[in-house]
């Protein structure tokens, strides 16, 4: 049996999780809440987060634009996604939804601007 | 002398809002002063998600959440200035600002609206000893320079504070590739909301220190090392439990001071607790017509708040100007923070003219457990609601209706406090 310890980010309450896993049971204890066990569960078998950065902007008034990931991806993937989105540019204009990657690290999530740029004044 | 009916000074996340908000209740003569270079605010650099969970009911980035206020505010038709440095502003609301493609202009205005933000404590007014050598930021800064300018600002960093901005920074500079040694925290907890510990700290094993703070810098031209110790009770450091980190970058997360020049050289009374100034139901200040909304009143943790703030001083700012006869009646009542409850905005109510009801927004002084916010009237209690968490990171509000103060005509003092539930 596996045991994981957590703290829930449903609330400021920041319940302390103690998650055991064996097999397919997932057992949550700590919780004061249901949130809590939801949020344990997902945490230990498929955590996800969005992902939030910057690429370099050519011909704009500022250097960098910032991008996301469209959706919430795999934990797991965050510094594969990075590794893309840092050898990623765009050139002004760019829009907010704008694709810079289509499909990051294969995770079949795009990365899109999240500001919009004018060009160089 | 241009005059203007209603003149907001800051075009972030507060200033549009308002602008937003006067303009919707029928004033159309508005401008809005910009010292940066776009509208927006900090929002630009906070390229995070997290913004507008309860405005818009979705997560969205910083820049996402300005561009949609931006584009209101365009879509409006409202004026706006930027490059915009606004010097002084006079009791007489005579604004002077100066601009590179204006120079020095003086206007007036019939209201002016007061959203110019705050800004971060710096390394001098935290009595750091040792040198002062290049790679020690405020963690703002850090931002800026990293998601808006370019720069990649360190590869070992020591951060200490735990507000958000320096969880969020813990995160920021890991995923660029930056090794963050600790978070040290002076504080026996964390001013930054449990999410932001868990993802930006949690997820990516960075140490929390709390009870520990910065005794000594190492570094003459670059920062080449720091020393963390633990404080006791009263935040002293403890002897024997120095720790040394070889870094070359110090991010200083300790806390936002609202940006009151202007607030303070036009007489308003000052909070000594909010340090922006005190006002009443209408977030209106002590001079008639000037108003103030967002964190240069008072610290927010949630954009969503500044917005729903900044829209109610902007419609009392279009009722001012409007209806510039004063009320007949007036029966301000001063409301209290006690036990455990640090601040109140607004400070003051007019309960003879308030609306229908009026969010008193507070911050509690600990951590606490199973325990009751309740409002007293003149030493009657109204109301009390368990809470079975308070913190200080996590502002609160009471919602106080008109029809509650019926009983009371003769009310003279509104208290609001924690007690043991």
């Amino acid at each position: 049996m596996e045991v994981k310890n957590l703290t829930c980010i449903g609330c400021p309450m920041g319940c302390f999780l103690t998650v055991s896993i064996e097999d397919d049971r997932i057992g949550v204890e700590g919780n004061t809440c249901p949130r809590g066990a939801d949020y344990a569960k997902k945490e230990v078998t498929n955590p996800t987060r969005i992902v939030t950065s910057s690429v370099r902007v050519n011909g704009a008034d500022i250097a960098r634009v910032s991008v996301k990931t469209a959706s919430d991806i795999p934990k797991g993937k965050i510094f594969d996604c990075m590794k893309e989105i840092s050898a990623a540019q765009m050139d002004a204009p760019v829009s907010i939804g704008d694709v810079v990657i289509e499909n990051c690290a294969g995770t079949g999530v795009a990365v899109i601007a999240t500001k919009n740029v004018p060009c160089k004044k | 002398m241009k005059q203007h009916d209603i003149v907001v000074i800051g075009g972030g996340p507060a200033g549009l809002a308002a602008a937003i908000s006067a303009k919707k209740a029928g004033v159309s003569d508005i401008l809005i002063l910009e010292r940066d270079s776009t509208l927006g605010g900090i929002l630009n650099q906070c390229i995070h998600n997290g913004f507008g969970l309860h405005t818009f009911k979705e997560e969205l980035t910083g820049p996402e959440y300005a561009a949609r206020f931006i584009k209101e505010a365009q879509d409006m038709e409202i004026p706006y200035r930027l490059g915009a440095m606004v010097l002084s502003i006079t009791p007489e609301k005579v604004i002077t600002y100066m601009s590179k493609s204006e120079g020095l202009v003086q206007i007036s205005a019939k209201a002016v609206i007061l959203a110019m933000g705050c800004r971060e404590r710096p390394r001098g007014a935290l009595n750091i000893p040792g040198f002062r050598p290049a790679g020690i930021y405020s963690a703002g800064t850090a931002q800026r320079l990293m998601n808006i300018d370019g720069y990649s600002v360190g590869k070992e960093v020591v951060i200490l504070g735990s507000g958000d901005i320096g969880l969020i920074m813990a995160r920021r500079m890991t995923l660029e590739g930056a090794k963050v040694k600790v978070v040290a925290e002076l504080m026996p907890y964390s001013g930054g909301l449990k999410r932001n510990i868990v993802q930006c700290l949690n997820d990516y094993g960075i140490p929390l220190l709390l009870s520990h703070t910065v005794v000594g810098i190492d570094g003459k031209d670059r920062l080449t090392g720091v020393t963390i110790a633990q404080v006791d009770a009263n935040r002293q450091p403890i002897p024997g439990t120095e720790i040394h980190y070889d870094c070359d970058t110090l991010l200083l997360s300790c806390g936002l001071i609202p940006e009151n020049e202007l607030t303070r050289e036009i007489g308003v009374e000052m909070n000594r607790v909010t340090s922006g100034p005190n006002v009443d139901d209408k977030l209106q200040t002590g001079v008639p017509g000037v108003f103030a909304c967002g964190n240069v009143l008072h610290v927010h943790d949630l954009v969503d708040y500044v917005s729903s703030e900044a829209a109610l001083a902007g419609a009392n700012a279009a009722a001012f100007v409007q209806n510039e006869k004063t009320a007949e009646k007036t029966h301000k009542v001063v409301i209290k923070a006690e036990n455990g409850v640090r601040y109140t905005v607004p400070q003051t109510i007019d309960v003879e003219n308030m609306s229908d009801s009026v969010t008193v927004r507070f911050r509690v002084a600990d951590i606490y457990q199973n325990r009751s916010v309740c409002v007293y009237y003149d030493g009657k209690k109204v109301s009390s609601r368990k809470k079975r968490v308070l913190a200080p990171g996590e502002m609160e509000q009471v919602v106080l209706k008109k029809n509650s103060f019926a009983d009371y005509p003769a009310l003279s003092e509104i208290v609001i406090c924690t007690e043991e539930a």
